[in-house]
């Protein structure tokens, strides 16, 4: 009895919790964030990928990114790193086909950090997920427990990276939202490339904003998350699939 | 007897020639890494803490902007490079004789950093309007936070 009710008062607090924090989150969105500041948890930064506007043939998402990121490709596509990559589907009883870029989908249950066995493997207050090089060890767990294949090992030495970049040999790294774009207030470099080059298909935001055009259309939108059966609360949701 | 106090006295004297070849090392036979630094100017701490703690310093604010996503902080990896690269090579570990390289050559100590960063300054300058007094006050703090530095520990 004594624990029921303690389950239900921390229920009440919670539920008040959820109402009191729009209000807030508006005020303190208002103002941005400055670079002292630390990432927080009022943001949830997402992408929504609107596969009706995805490009067939169009890579402009994929060298984007290698181009930000400086992944450069040793002509070896089984061992290069892949941040992003466009997977093309194609329906064998009806010939519907369409495509999209796969990518880390930044979970909010992230199984890549449930099984890092040095905590290298983390999730940001706002909901990035990045790996720590300098505490990774290279034993690739994390790569077995994506779902949705997005982690690389970068198994050649690396030269000439993008300072804002840091990336090298023996430790393994994925998609980071291009997080030293975002913490600048900018958007990722795929988006940007695909808004200029492709069919303006990615739309990056933050999804607890709700004035956020990305927030706007989630709402309206039917949208999901790719093996939505997992229950990984993806920050990457598509449109069409 | 005599003899003995011959010899005596040239082991004195042989000691403070020694003695003295030591006091001034540094014109002398002890190598010196060749520091060049590019930019004038204040660094974030005094060479000597620099020389003692850097390295501690960028672990300590290099986690706050990893895991924090605090992306100004004053000893960041990018502001030493802004400094320090050389303009010859415009980086900091390109020559030997470059800033990080020509000093842990000298200390016999491995440098990794630049296994994984880029030893070269971004295309804009890597910290604009740093503020040297609140980065000095927060320096501070920072050291002074750290508890059970052993011998690493800075003066107050």
């Amino acid at each position: 009895m004594n624990s029921r009710r303690t389950f239900l008062a921390a229920s009440a607090g919670a539920i008040a919790g959820v109402a009191l924090a729009p209000g807030v989150r508006l005020i303190e969105l208002a103002s941005g964030r400055s670079p002292e500041a630390a990432a927080s948890a009022k943001n949830r930064w997402g992408m929504l990928v609107d596969t009706t506007r995805c490009m067939d043939g169009c890579t402009a998402c994929v060298s984007a990114c290698a181009t930000e990121n400086h992944l450069i490709s040793h002509g070896r596509p089984r061992t290069d790193a892949q941040w992003i990559r466009k997977v093309e589907l194609r329906d064998k009883r009806s010939g519907h086909a369409f495509a999209a870029p796969v990518m880390c989908q930044h979970c909010a249950e992230p199984p890549c950090v449930d099984v890092c066995p040095t905590g290298a493997s983390f999730k940001r207050a706002d909901g990035v997920v990045l790996v720590d090089r300098h505490i990774c060890i290279g034993c690739r767990y994390c790569m077995m427990a994506c779902p949705y294949k997005a982690r690389s090992f970068v198994h050649e030495e690396t030269h000439d990276q993008n300072p804002d970049v840091p990336r090298g040999k023996g430790t393994v790294e994925s998609c980071t939202f291009c997080v030293h774009r975002i913490d600048r207030g900018g958007v990722p470099a795929c988006v940007e490339a695909c808004a200029k080059d492709g069919g303006g298909a990615l739309v990056f935001g933050d999804l607890n904003d709700p004035a956020s055009e990305i927030a706007k259309r989630v709402a309206v939108e039917p949208t999901s998350a790719i093996r939505a059966d997992l229950k990984l609360g993806t920050a990457v949701r598509y449109r069409g699939i | 007897m005599t003899r003995g106090r011959a010899l005596r006295a040239v082991f004195v004297a042989t000691a403070a020639v020694l003695a003295c070849a030591g006091a001034s090392a540094e014109g002398g036979r002890t190598p010196k890494p060749a520091v060049t630094v590019e930019k004038k100017g204040a660094c974030i701490a005094p060479v000597e803490e620099m020389r003692r703690n850097h390295m501690l310093m960028l672990k300590h604010d290099r986690d706050r902007t990893l895991r924090q996503g605090i992306r100004k902080v004053p000893a960041s990896l990018q502001g030493c490079i802004g400094c320090h690269a050389s303009n010859r090579t415009g980086s900091v570990v390109a020559a030997k004789d470059d800033f990080c390289a020509s000093c842990h050559a000298y200390a016999g100590v491995t440098l990794d950093c630049f296994e994984c960063h880029s030893g070269k300054p971004k295309a804009a300058p890597a910290v604009q309007g740093r503020d040297d007094a609140s980065n000095a006050d927060l320096l501070a703090s920072m050291l002074r936070g750290r508890g059970g530095a052993g011998e690493g520990a800075v003066k107050p």
